[in-house]
């Protein structure tokens, strides 16, 4: 009842662990059984390995919470090796999030992922274009539709293409991936925010800027998954501020055909199974027998 | 082991101005050194609150905290009866078999929260505590009997050496310092031992988001390069840290 199918891939359910809050599934894995989850997409990978952000990391926001930890990770190639085994252990679809600083980042990532076991790809078009002084892949149609219609031609696995809610025109913006080849669209990514530290008279994160995720988002990221699912042909995959079963119904309802969970993992270390069996209960309840039937 | 729980508060004692003590009852694991992630509201703060192991018994656990923000201020107002959640034991916690000799216990404010613990665990029986307080003195009477003698400052004087704890810590003295306490502190008691060759352990505070090594908000620059505070730490030998 709960199972959906997105470019090809079959879910068990439509609750996706969000990249960047679920590592590779191990840490959690401690904790409950995670292949009861329909999917988890990795940390985000970038081709070599990197450190991350200087400084503080991390602060609380009204019903919200900035992370600054710029795409530490360790790089494609240890991500094959180290943690992808392991990740395929776990028994649920694996998703590997790919971002890059540079085309040429992309599409060496690609490579590599392409002869891996990952299930499918997620491109993160959210990172800062190093070649156009920092504005994010993400911001601008036209640049992304290069991106992805360059990746798409390389890409053997399903692409899923990751929108920044800091997109010109997030409708737009879907439109061109899909016509650029993207198999599927995920959204949103984090807000750009930022907080200041008033008594030290500066911003609280060395980078100034940071993402914004967490509950609060979750009212503009439902109207942007509505407007996309609208405007596209391939399944929609909705996140931002996902924290309970009515939450992701809402978002399926809105249109997507999965849903992701990524900051409410830290308020509830379960909340995915809560979720997963909320949705359940609520389909048994409404007499709805496949997740397709609740979009409006 | 480690386990995402809803336990009721049984005890939370006001110690002094601003720190006091959760009690919960029930069978709890933990080493000394790993923390619990605490929450007790439904939305707001977002995040639980990261607390070190105070005190583990057969039969309960403790949690001591500082009021210092949002969260830790609406963990003090808890009170008996009322629901907490849970998530531990976190963290790898000092590697209490590998510890021996000559031990200095090292820790500044709500920093010897942990080491109540730490001390009873231990194996050494040449244990020298050195506690240093702003003004209030706390934790003492909790470790008497399982250290051989107790070294306590006090910003204003009021008990102990007037100034700060480093003053009169002398690491040479030792075979191995285990640490906690503010930042300063922390990095002033690791350059004396990194001076005087001494093995320092230090468990390290930072402000976290999981607890449990996915979301990497928490690292810490080593040696060997990032560390997760939550997952590979908090105790970190304190030699490898930059």
């Amino acid at each position: 009842m709960l199972k959906v199918n997105i470019c090809g891939i079959e879910l068990k359910n439509p609750v996706i662990a969000a990249s960047g809050t679920f590592g590779f599934g191990e840490e959690y894995s401690e904790i409950y059984d995670v292949s009861r989850l329909g999917g988890i997409s990795s940390k985000g990978l970038t081709l070599n390995p990197k450190e991350g952000n200087n400084g503080l990391r991390v602060f609380e926001t009204k019903s919200g919470m900035l992370n600054s930890v710029g795409l530490q990770n360790p790089g494609v190639d240890s991500f094959i090796q180290n943690e992808l085994p392991k990740m395929k252990k776990l028994n649920t679809v694996v998703i590997a999030n790919l971002g890059g600083g540079t085309l040429e980042d992309y599409l060496k990532g690609i490579e590599k992922l392409n002869s891996s076991d990952v299930d499918m790809i997620e491109l993160n078009i959210s990172c800062p274009n190093v070649k156009s002084g920092g504005m994010a892949f993400g911001i601008k149609s036209g640049v992304a539709f290069e991106v992805v219609k360059e990746v798409r031609d390389l890409c053997k696995k399903p692409l899923i293409v990751k929108l920044s809610p800091n997109a010109e025109d997030i409708v737009d913006m879907a439109y061109k991936c899909c016509d650029a080849g993207a198999d599927s669209i995920s959204l949103v990514n984090t807000f750009k925010g930022m907080a200041i530290d008033i008594y030290k008279r500066k911003p609280v994160f060395d980078n100034i800027t940071a993402g914004l995720s967490g509950p609060a988002i979750k009212p503009i990221a439902l109207r942007m998954v509505y407007e996309v699912s609208r405007a596209v042909n391939v399944p929609v995959i909705g996140m931002g501020g996902i924290a309970s079963w009515k939450d992701a119904i809402e978002f399926i309802m809105a249109g997507a055909a999965a849903i992701q969970v990524g900051t409410a993992n830290f308020i509830k270390p379960d909340i995915c199974l809560d979720i997963i069996n909320g949705i359940e209960e609520f389909m048994n309840k409404e007499k709805i027998n496949d997740i397709k039937e609740m979009r409006m | 082991m480690l386990k995402y729980s809803k336990e009721k508060i049984y005890e939370n004692v006001r110690i002094n101005d601003s720190t006091y003590k959760i009690v919960l009852k029930g069978n709890f694991s933990g080493v000394p050194g790993q923390f619990y992630m605490l929450k007790s509201w439904k939305n707001e703060p977002l995040l639980s609150r990261p607390i070190s192991i105070h005190n583990l018994y057969e039969d309960k656990i403790e949690f001591m905290y500082q009021v210092v923000g949002e969260g830790t201020e609406v963990l003090s107002k808890l009170q008996f009866g009322d629901e907490l959640e849970i998530t531990g034991p976190l963290g790898n916690g000092f590697d209490i078999d590998n510890i021996s000799g000559k031990i200095a216990v090292v820790a500044g404010g709500i920093g010897t929260a942990p080491m109540s613990y730490l001390v009873k665990k231990l194996k050494s029986d040449n244990i020298t505590a050195y506690y240093g307080f702003r003004n209030k003195v706390y934790n003492i009477d909790e470790i008497q009997g399982y250290v051989k003698e107790i070294k306590i400052s006090t910003e204003d004087g009021s008990k102990g050496h007037k100034g700060y704890i480093t003053d009169i810590f002398k690491p040479e003295l030792y075979d191995v310092v285990l640490c906690c306490g503010p930042e300063v502190m922390m990095n002033k008691v690791i350059d004396m031992c990194k001076d005087k060759n001494v093995n320092i352990y230090v468990t390290l505070e930072k402000h976290m988001a999981c607890g449990v090594g996915a979301c990497l908000v928490c690292t810490c620059k080593t040696k060997e390069g990032n560390k997760r505070t939550c997952k590979d730490g908090p105790v970190f030998n304190g030699l490898d840290l930059l």
